[in-house]
């Protein structure tokens, strides 16, 4: 771990600081850039900042093989908006205008690679990024985004899953200077039926003994049931396609997100 | 005498072919890649393992398969010798079940009796069930909507083989797409699933363990030109590149030899209705390096890394990527990949089937019709082989419609005659 801490990781890290003193855990919604619109995410976005400790974008992306239906299909919409990776940035800017929350952005490797890992750190740093979650990029893959994101006062996540070996939940937690994020299923992305922890102690006790950052949990949580749940457990609690799955039935996902922030406290 | 499977110096330690290669996947299947890794490496040196699939490559498959002067073709062509290694007459009709019984073998090893696969042709999902069929497996195969349609047949063999066949509409319903779930079943059901893969693509060990399973395509013909024509290296082999595990098979047991021993190695990729119209399939001519199904290639993908749908007349050619060993040979030089487009290919079909009565694969097609070109250039006493890499049976409806189609556009307002003539000019 980079001995001083860029300014997105210490960002992320207060969040879930103040979360914590709150006796919560931190609430990051994640939501497809450009999604349902390029016109209509920023008001998306904002009320799900308004109940947010930290706010996740994905960058749409064609082949999205860590992730599930929902979020599959909103990336296909968004694409065919015209929402891709400098747009979804261009977004993230926008926000960041209006919003002091820290956003991570979550995209797929090919993108980075594509418009180029410097020039993408840039565009990141410039929009205001706070970190970077990196779903198909074991850190160990490439030493050299993590080093190029630090350069850019960006922080990184990587994945860990049930499937994990304590080796390689050590070398993952070594690698996240944002924060941890545990996978709660073996599995893509999606809003499951049923609420029960399963494996998810284990993989955080686990996750705890090398982690030096936050540990968040993600995959599944659908409602202010499953996060509560799952916030007795880990120090941030991600939900995306429930969200997604709101905002494309035209839900109020303001409320949604209001009583799952709910669910969060301990 | 028993099987060998071979160790070439490509991949390094980490799965990497130069800079191509590696494992960018969810860190969900990591474990299940290194227990691949392990469960390969042991198999690989296993009395019991190889002499298991030597038996089933040759009393299943039918192993050796003929390497065959093409007498016709060679007089057509006026030039090199063609020679092809004839893997159509392989049992499902393609190179695919070399790999398949191969790794099929393995999922029992490793205990594990749920097997799933992704297939475009439908080549690869046929001898995916015939694998599972024959050592009594579970299995689920992955395919495009498009290419269900293409190959009706197909469909049907593998569903006859106790298969269960899923249909994929994502993206662009076709290879790429059936592979993206895939990969994502095998994220959910990691533990007690064996992922067949099709081609020398996907994260390590896939691209090095799929061509040691086909490597065994270029030993034979090593020994067989031997026989034939008094030398083991031909001038020139060439082979259709789809993901590229048919000529990897037949490139691999001369990629590593010193350059002066070497043979031309080339791969025909599909071009589509040509590299500068965008719409084929061409990785190398017209793509960029990227990452796609866990490793680094020459794909497909727009100057923002979205994935370029790409084109081709021939399902298991219609791919963005091509295996990262195959990258790494275009890079330094060891192999050369060109295109051949949709027109080019179904002219070659025409013209194999009228001349020599074999009719070939759409995919195999392509790598016919650079050759005839190739046979020329080189000249007489030069020696060609081609990899025939699978059967037209498949694709006889598609071409039917295909050929009724243009006639009925007034695009081929010629007979076959006049096609072969002008393949020849
Ligand atoms: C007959 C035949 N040849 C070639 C291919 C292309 O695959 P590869 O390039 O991996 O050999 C396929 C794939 O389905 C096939 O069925």
């Amino acid at each position: 771990m980079t001995a001083t801490l860029t300014r997105g990781a210490e960002r992320i890290h207060a969040a879930f600081e103040r979360a914590k003193q709150e006796d919560r855990a931190a609430f990051m919604p994640f939501m497809t850039a450009g999604y349902p619109s390029a016109a209509e995410f920023p008001a998306v976005a904002d009320a799900l900042l308004a109940h947010a400790d930290l706010l996740e974008v994905g960058i749409p992306y064609s082949d999205p093989l860590g992730d599930g239906p929902t979020i599959q299909r909103a990336s296909e919409q968004a694409l065919a908006g015209g929402t891709s990776t400098r747009r979804t940035l261009a977004l993230v800017k926008e926000l960041r205008a209006r919003h002091d929350t820290p956003i991570v952005v979550m995209t797929y490797v090919n993108p980075i690679y594509a418009v180029g890992p410097r020039q993408f750190m840039r565009l990141a740093q410039d929009a205001g990024v706070d970190g970077l979650i990196l779903p198909d990029l074991p850190p160990d893959q490439d030493l050299e985004i993590a080093d190029l994101a630090a350069e850019h006062g960006l922080a990184v996540t990587f994945l860990i899953a049930p499937t994990s070996t304590p080796e390689r939940v050590k070398l993952v937690a070594d690698a996240c200077t944002g924060f941890l994020y545990a996978v709660s299923v073996t599995g893509v992305t999606g809003a499951r039926e049923g609420t029960a922890l399963g494996e998810v102690p284990a993989m955080l006790a686990l996750a705890r003994e090398y982690a030096r950052v936050p540990v968040a949990v993600g995959f599944g949580v659908k409602d202010a049931a499953t996060a509560r749940q799952v916030a007795q457990v880990a120090d941030g609690v991600v939900v995306g396609s429930a969200f997604v799955n709101a905002v494309g039935a035209g839900q109020d996902v303001g409320a949604l997100a209001a009583s799952i922030a709910e669910g969060c406290r301990r | 005498m028993s099987l060998t499977l071979p160790s070439y110096p490509q991949p390094d330690g980490r799965g990497r072919f130069g800079r191509f290669g590696g494992r960018y996947v969810p860190e969900t299947l990591i474990p299940a890649l290194d227990e691949l890794e392990a469960a390969y490496r042991e198999a690989k040196t296993d009395p019991a393992f190889l002499n298991e699939l030597d038996r089933l490559l040759k009393e299943f498959v039918g192993r050796p398969s003929p390497l065959y002067l093409a007498q016709r073709l060679t007089d057509h062509a006026g030039g090199a010798k063609i020679y092809l290694k004839r893997e159509d007459f392989n049992y499902t009709g393609a190179h695919k079940i070399n790999n398949c019984l191969a790794q099929a073998l393995l999922a029992v090893r490793m205990g594990k009796r749920r097997v799933i696969a992704e297939t475009g042709a439908g080549q690869h999902g046929v001898a995916s069930a015939t694998a599972a069929a024959l050592l009594g497996l579970d299995c689920v195969v992955y395919m495009g909507a498009e290419d269900i349609r293409r190959q009706a047949l197909n469909v049907f063999r593998m569903k006859l083989l106790g298969a269960e066949v899923r249909e994929v509409t994502s993206g662009t319903a076709t290879l790429k797409d059936a592979t993206n779930e895939a990969i994502r079943d095998w994220v959910t059901n990691v533990r007690d699933t064996f992922y067949i893969l099709g081609s020398v693509v996907g994260p390590h060990p896939y691209p090095a363990m799929v061509r040691d399973f086909q490597a065994v395509i270029g030993e034979e013909v090593k020994v067989q030109l031997e026989a034939l024509e008094g030398r083991i290296t031909p001038d020139a082999i060439v082979a259709c590149v789809g993901g590229g595990s048919n000529a990897i098979g037949i490139f691999a047991p001369y990629a590593y030899l010193p350059e002066s021993e070497r043979p031309r190695l080339i791969g025909t990729e599909a071009a589509g209705e040509g590299v500068e119209s965008g719409r084929h399939a061409a990785s190398v001519a017209g793509g960029r390096v990227g990452v796609l199904h866990g490793s680094m290639m020459y794909l497909l993908n727009d100057d923002e890394g979205q994935i370029v749908p790409p084109h081709s007349i021939s399902a298991g050619l219609d791919y963005p990527g091509i295996g990262p060993e195959h990258c790494h040979y275009s890079e330094t030089g060891v192999a050369e990949y060109v295109p051949v487009t949709d027109a080019q290919a179904l002219e070659a079909l025409q013209l194999l089937t009228r001349l020599e009565g074999i009719i070939p694969a759409l995919e195999s097609a392509h790598a016919i019709y650079h050759a005839v070109r190739l046979a020329k250039e080189l000249g007489q006493g030069g020696v060609i082989v081609v990899n025939l890499s699978g059967r037209g049976d498949k694709d006889v409806a598609e071409v039917m419609r295909l050929l009724e189609m243009e006639r009925d556009q007034g695009l081929l307002d010629k007979d076959v005659e006049q096609v072969i003539q002008e393949v020849l000019a």
